[in-house]
């Protein structure tokens, strides 16, 4: 017999395959995680863009940390929804009933969950390439990026884990999603928070985005990056941490 | 040595202030079909989801193949497969990927050729590549019981395998069963029609609020069907008829 580490990798490999399969078959699921982050970004470039002062004269530099966070944020809500299906249909239960290691399918959807959102993040910073974003980072800085994005991809996997398994309905797996997805608007992704009203501009400073969106904009640019990446990493380890707990004993709970 | 596949004994559960089950006792032999006949509500699911290490009791003992469920459920799971009430098979996979995607995960050696057969066996060869969305609820159910073959393990509980079927789609379950059994394998299926207990089982138990109130072969339980009546009625008392004498007279009591 196999022992249980090896099963663990080769379950999780077999049930990451399945869920990209789900990926990639469902193209609303396309649309929403890329397709509409990019529109977004091009509505605030060329529409907006023009009569927002972010005090740079390269508002795609400015924009794409908070479009990548917002694709992130509505990529996740897949996950809610392919988790929130398998204990639906008994999916769950078949697994559950079979010798696998038993939280591969949680881990399978979870990195399913930092896969998809990696590619859409490259085909969004590739748009934006073309729309004139430039960054004179080096391979370390990108680096730093991808780690942060990684981060914050695992930290709101987890809390849609939550959501996926212990919602009662379809809508409700993935509501959790829209005050994600808000956020960013509430932040300094957009508009310098020095804009907004005090109280607005309290709580636009010192929630997660803002903190996260200003490190990849300092390590993107070339600035130092300051305390902001470490609140950042902060917000998205102890969000991975809280979530992650909570979530494993929703998945329990379904057997 | 045991030689019955499950054993089943003094099996409580309860929900909350809900006693589903009260002690129940039965045993199945191995390569046999057993049928836990009851009503909606009557507890069989939850007796098969604590057979299949999903529930855990809250009183009683549940063995299959001597290894107790709650204690060593990796032990029961090597001998199980289970196909639960609403076929749990993957839409956006084709009938052939989701054979391929259990078969892997049963570390099967060529799970190409394992997926091949049991669409063969199914009569699901010409939809294997078609999404699964796409099948009708009998052809689903025939890939979620093929799904459940995968491997081809000892054991296997079918909950309510024709529910929402039509009656074509049930004939055809049926006929899959019947060569399960034919091949050794272990079967406990729930019903609540009492026409597919009397097609299918060997053996027939009635579970009744959260206890089993008759157990036996179909030919036991017509004997139990009060003689009395039997002058009066001109043909063979039905197992709906059995059912629902028995019901009556343990409320009565």
């Amino acid at each position: 017999m196999e022992t249980t580490k090896n099963r663990f990798f080769t379950d999780i490999s077999v049930m990451l395959g399945r869920s990209m399969r789900h990926v990639f078959r469902s193209m609303d699921t396309i649309v929403t995680v890329t397709i509409t982050p990019i529109a977004m970004m091009l509505l605030f470039v060329y529409v907006f863009g023009g009569a927002i002062d972010a005090g740079t004269d390269n508002y795609v530099n400015y924009l794409l940390p908070g479009i990548l966070l917002m694709a992130i944020g509505s990529g996740v809500a897949y996950t809610a929804y392919r988790l929130f299906t398998d204990v639906q249909r008994g999916i769950l239960e078949r697994f559950h009933t079979m010798p696998i290691s038993r939280s591969s399918l949680l881990w399978g959807h979870v990195l399913t969950s930092v896969v998809s959102n990696a590619i859409s993040v490259v085909v969004i910073v590739l748009v934006a390439l073309i729309m004139g974003f430039r960054s004179s980072a080096g391979v370390l800085p990108w680096l730093a990026v991808a780690g942060i994005l990684i981060l914050f991809t695992l930290a709101l996997t987890w809390v849609a884990a939550i959501a996926g398994l212990s919602a009662k309905t379809v809508d409700g797996a993935s509501a959790f999603s829209y005050p994600i997805i808000f956020l960013p608007f509430i932040s300094s992704a957009f508009v310098p928070t020095e804009s907004m009203p005090t109280v607005v501009r309290v709580f636009a400073e010192n929630q997660p985005v803002t903190a996260i969106v200003e490190s990849i904009r300092a390590l993107l640019s070339g600035r130092p990056v300051g305390n902001d990446i470490w609140i950042a990493l902060a917000w998205c380890v102890g969000i991975t941490l809280v979530a992650y707990a909570f979530a494993i004993r929703a998945y329990k709970k379904r057997g | 040595m045991p030689t019955a596949s499950i054993q089943v004994k003094g099996l409580q559960k309860s929900y909350k202030q809900l006693q589903v089950l009260k002690g129940v006792d039965f045993e199945v032999e191995k390569g046999s079909i057993f049928a836990l006949l009851g009503s909606n509500g009557a507890g069989k699911t939850t007796c098969v989801k604590i057979l299949a290490t999903l529930l855990k009791p809250d009183g009683g003992t549940a063995a299959i193949n001597g290894f107790d469920v709650a204690s060593s459920p990796e032990k029961v799971r090597q001998a199980i497969s289970l196909t639960g009430q609403f076929a749990a098979v993957d839409e956006i996979l084709t009938g052939r990927e989701n054979l391929i995607l259990i078969a892997k995960l049963r570390y099967l050696d060529d799970p190409r050729q394992v997926a091949d057969d049991l669409l063969r066996r199914f009569g699901l060869t010409d939809a294997a590549d078609r999404r699964v969305a796409t099948y009708s609820g009998g052809m689903r159910r025939r890939l979620d019981i093929a799904l459940s073959l995968v491997g081809n393990p000892q054991i296997i509980f079918l909950d309510e395998p024709t529910t929402g079927l039509d009656p074509e789609a049930r004939i055809e379950v049926w006929k899959n069963v019947k060569e399960l059994a034919g091949s050794g394998t272990t079967v406990l299926l729930t019903t609540q029609y009492l026409e597919e207990a009397e097609q299918l089982a060997d053996r027939i138990a009635i579970l009744h609020e959260g206890r089993i109130i008759a157990n036996g072969t179909l030919a036991e339980l017509k004997q139990r069907f009060p003689a009395a009546q039997v002058e009066y009625v001109e043909k063979q008392p039905t197992l709906e008829e059995i059912f629902l004498a028995i019901i009556g007279k343990r409320e009565g009591k």
